[in-house]
C-alpha cells in the first residue's frame, strides 16, 4: 500500500487519471439507461410497418392469421394478463406467508438453510420448469386435477371445457412457482426491516405474536411487500420459456382455466424465427414493444414502492 | 394502523375469557399456517429436482457430454456441442458484460452523491426486469439483421446485456460494505481518488466481486429466450462465433417439445447437466467470498 503515496511525477499521472477516471466510469454507467432507451427505440422503429398498417386496432383485434396477413394482439395481451393474475393469486399470499415464517418464526438454525432453498428455486432455469411442466405437470393436470375440478366446480366459468392439460391453469401454476422467490425475497427483507421496537411495543400491550405481525409489522411493511408483488408481476408478464411449453400456444380468448392460450412472450418465442413476411415480423416486433412497455411500467412502479418503503426504514438489498 | 390495532389489541372495553382463548387459538393457527405454506412451497422444488434426477441421471454418460445429437431413429447422441456452445456464449458474455457491469457498479457506489448515480441504479433495476426475450429481439435488430445470419456473437451479446445490470447491482452492494475509513485513510495518505478506488476499494472488495460475477454468470447460464433468434441452434460442433451456435438451454427446449421419447430422455439429461452447471456456479460464488474474506461475512 506504500505505493499509494505519490512521487511528483506520479502525482501528475494521478491528476490526469483523476480527471479521466470519473468520466470513464460515467460513460460506462450511461450505457445502462441508453440500453433501455435503445431497446424501446429499436422495437418502435422496427415495428413501423405493423403500426402503420393496423394502427391502434392492433391492440384490440383478436384475429391472428399469418396466412391472410391479419394481425391483432388481443389474445396475447389477454393471455399474458390472465396467466399473470392466476400466478399472483397463488404466489402473493403464499409468498408473504413464507416470508413471515422465514423472518419472524423460523428458529435461527433453520433460517439460513431455508433461505438457501428458496434461492435454489430462483436458480432453476426457466426451461427446466418448462420441461417438468410439459412432461410431468401437464399430464397430471389433464388426467387428474382438471377432470376433478370439472366434476365438482364445472358450473363456474373458470372450470369449463375439455381438460387439455396445457392451458392457462398449467401456465399459471408454473409461473406461480417461478415468481414465488421474488415475493418471498423482497417481503422477507422488508419485514426484517421493521424495527424490533414496534413489535416489542405491541407485545407490551399484550398482543400475541400473530397480532403483532398482522396489526403492526405487516402494515409497516405494506409498501415494500406490494413492491415485491409488483416485481413478481413483472417477471410473470415477461416469463417466456416455461409458459411457451405449457400454455398450448393457441391464440384464443377464453375465461376457462382449462383452455389453451398464448402470451405476448410465448408468441414471439414460438413464431419469430419462422416469420417470413415483413408484416409478420413487424407484427411480432410490435408485440415485443407492447411487452416492453407493460413490463417497463410495472418495474418502475415496483421500484418506486420498494424505494418508498426503504427510504424510511433504511437500505434494503433486493 | 392504529384503528386496526385497537380492534384486536386489548385496551378497549374489557372482553371475556372466551375472547382471550380465541386470540390464542388464532395465534397458533395462523403461525402454523405460515409454516405449512413454507412446506407447500418446497414441494414443487423437490418434485422438479426429483424428476430431473430420476429421468436425467441414467443418460448422463461421457458419450452424452462428448457427442452432438444424432438424427431421429438413431440411438445415442448427446449434447456435447450444446455444452461447448453454452460455454462459448458465456465466455463472450463475460468478456463484454463483466467489465461494463463492474465499471458502472463502481461509478454507482463510489460517486453515490451524484444524481446521475441514482438514475443509473434505478435504470439497472428496470433493465433487470425487462423480459429477456425482448433483449433477444433488440439484438436481432442490432446484430442479426445487419449480418444477415444468426451467430454466436449475437447470442453472447444478448447474454451480456442481461449480465450487466446484475453485476452492476451486486458490485454496488459489495462496495458499500467496504468501510468508509479505508477510503479516508488512503485519501489522508495523499492518494488520488483513482488510486483509492483502484488500489484500496477494489482490492478490498475483490472476493465479493468474484462471487458477484459468478452469481451473475449462473443467472445467464440458464437463459433460453434471448438465444432463440440470436444464436439460434446448431446440430453440429460449432466453434466459430460467426455461425449459429448450439446451447444447452435451446437444445433442451427443442428436444422437450419434439414428440420423440428418445429426445425427451436427452432433454432430461440436458436439464440435469444445466442444473449442475448453474448450481456449481452458485455454490462456488458463496464459498469464494467465505474463503477469501476471513472475518467479514458477505
Amino acid at each position: 500500500m506504500a505505493t499509494v503515496i505519490a512521487s511528483p511525477t506520479r502525482a501528475a499521472h494521478s491528476a490526469v487519471a483523476d480527471q479521466v477516471f470519473p468520466w470513464l466510469l460515467r460513460g460506462l454507467a450511461a450505457l445502462v439507461p441508453v440500453l433501455i432507451v435503445g431497446i424501446g427505440f429499436e422495437l418502435f422503429r422496427a415495428s413501423a410497418l405493423s403500426r402503420s398498417t393496423f394502427g391502434w386496432h392492433f391492440l384490440t383485434s383478436s384475429t391472428w392469421d399469418p396466412s391472410s396477413e391479419q394481425y391483432g394482439a388481443w389474445p396475447f395481451i389477454f393471455g399474458t394478463l390472465f396467466t399473470t393474475v392466476v400466478a399472483l393469486v397463488i404466489a402473493a399470499p403464499l409468498g408473504v406467508a413464507v416470508a413471515i415464517f422465514l423472518a419472524e418464526l423460523a428458529p435461527r438454525w433453520l433460517r439460513g438453510p431455508l433461505g438457501n432453498v428458496v434461492d435454489l428455486l430462483a436458480a432453476v432455469p426457466s426451461v427446466v420448469f418448462g420441461l417438468w411442466g410439459f412432461l410431468v405437470l401437464v399430464p397430471y393436470l389433464q388426467n387428474t386435477v382438471e377432470p376433478w375440478l370439472g366434476d365438482h366446480f364445472g358450473r363456474l366459468p373458470l372450470f369449463q371445457g375439455a381438460p387439455y392439460g396445457v392451458g392457462f391453469l398449467a401456465a399459471g401454476l408454473v409461473l406461480a412457482m417461478m415468481v414465488l422467490p421474488f415475493v418471498i425475497g423482497v417481503s422477507r427483507e422488508v419485514i426484517r426491516a421493521v424495527p424490533v421496537a414496534q413489535r416489542e411495543a405491541a407485545y407490551a400491550l399484550a398482543a400475541t405474536r400473530w397480532d403483532a405481525i398482522w396489526d403492526v409489522v405487516l402494515p409497516s411493511a405494506r409498501s415494500g411487500i406490494w413492491g415485491g408483488i409488483l416485481l413478481a408481476m413483472g417477471r410473470a408478464l415477461g416469463e417466456t420459456m416455461a409458459v411457451t411449453m405449457v400454455i398450448g400456444n393457441r391464440p384464443a380468448v377464453s375465461t376457462s382455466l382449462f383452455a389453451p392460450g398464448y402470451t405476448l412472450a410465448s408468441v414471439v418465442a414460438n413464431e419469430f424465427s419462422e416469420a417470413t413476411t415483413p408484416t409478420y415480423i413487424a407484427a411480432l416486433l410490435e408485440i415485443g414493444l407492447v411487452l416492453f412497455g407493460i413490463t417497463l411500467l410495472v418495474n418502475i412502479l415496483a421500484r418506486l414502492f420498494i424505494w418508498r418503503m426503504t427510504r424510511n426504514v433504511g437500505r434494503i438489498a433486493t | 394502523m392504529s384503528t386496526r390495532a385497537a380492534l384486536s389489541l386489548p385496551g378497549g372495553p374489557p372482553r371475556g375469557r372466551a375472547h382471550q382463548r380465541w386470540r390464542r387459538v388464532r395465534n397458533a393457527f395462523m403461525l402454523g399456517l405460515t409454516g405449512l405454506c413454507t412446506l407447500l412451497v418446497l414441494v414443487p422444488l423437490f418434485l422438479i429436482l426429483y424428476y430431473v434426477l430420476r429421468q436425467g441421471l441414467p443418460g448422463l454418460h461421457w458419450s452424452f457430454l462428448l457427442n452432438p445429437p444424432k438424427p431421429v431413429g438413431e440411438t445415442g447422441g448427446g449434447m456435447g456441442n450444446a455444452l461447448v456452445g453454452t460455454l462459448e456464449l458465456l465466455g463472450l458474455a463475460i468478456v463484454v458484460g463483466i467489465p461494463l457491469g463492474i465499471g458502472a457498479g463502481v461509478y454507482v457506489a463510489e460517486f453515490r452523491n451524484e444524481t446521475f448515480a441514482h438514475v443509473v441504479r434505478f435504470a439497472a433495476d428496470v433493465l433487470n426486469g425487462i423480459p429477456t426475450i425482448v433483449t433477444g429481439m433488440f439484438i436481432y435488430g442490432l446484430v442479426v439483421v445487419p449480418q444477415h445470419h444468426f451467430s454466436g456473437w449475437a447470442g453472447g451479446l444478448a447474454l451480456a446485456i442481461i449480465l450487466v445490470p446484475v453485476v452492476l447491482r451486486t458490485t454496488d452492494e459489495v462496495l458499500r460494505t467496504i468501510p468508509v475509513s479505508y477510503r479516508e485513510a488512503a485519501l489522508a495518505l495523499g492518494a488520488s481518488r483513482w488510486n483509492v478506488t483502484w488500489r484500496v476499494v477494489l482490492r478490498a472488495a475483490q472476493p465479493g466481486l468474484v462471487s458477484a460475477c459468478l452469481l451473475g454468470v449462473s443467472r445467464i447460464a440458464g437463459e433460453t429466450a434471448p438465444l432463440l433468434f440470436t444464436a439460434l441452434n446448431n446440430s453440429f460442433w460449432s466453434f466459430k462465433l460467426n455461425q449459429p451456435m448450439a446451447s444447452l438451454t435451446v437444445q433442451i427446449y427443442n428436444f422437450a417439445i419434439a414428440p420423440y421419447d428418445v429426445w425427451h430422455a436427452l432433454a432430461w439429461t440436458g436439464a440435469l447437466t444445466l442444473i449442475l452447471l448453474v448450481l456449481t456456479l452458485n455454490i462456488l460464488a458463496r464459498l469464494w467470498s467465505r474463503w477469501r474474506s476471513p472475518g467479514r461475512a458477505a
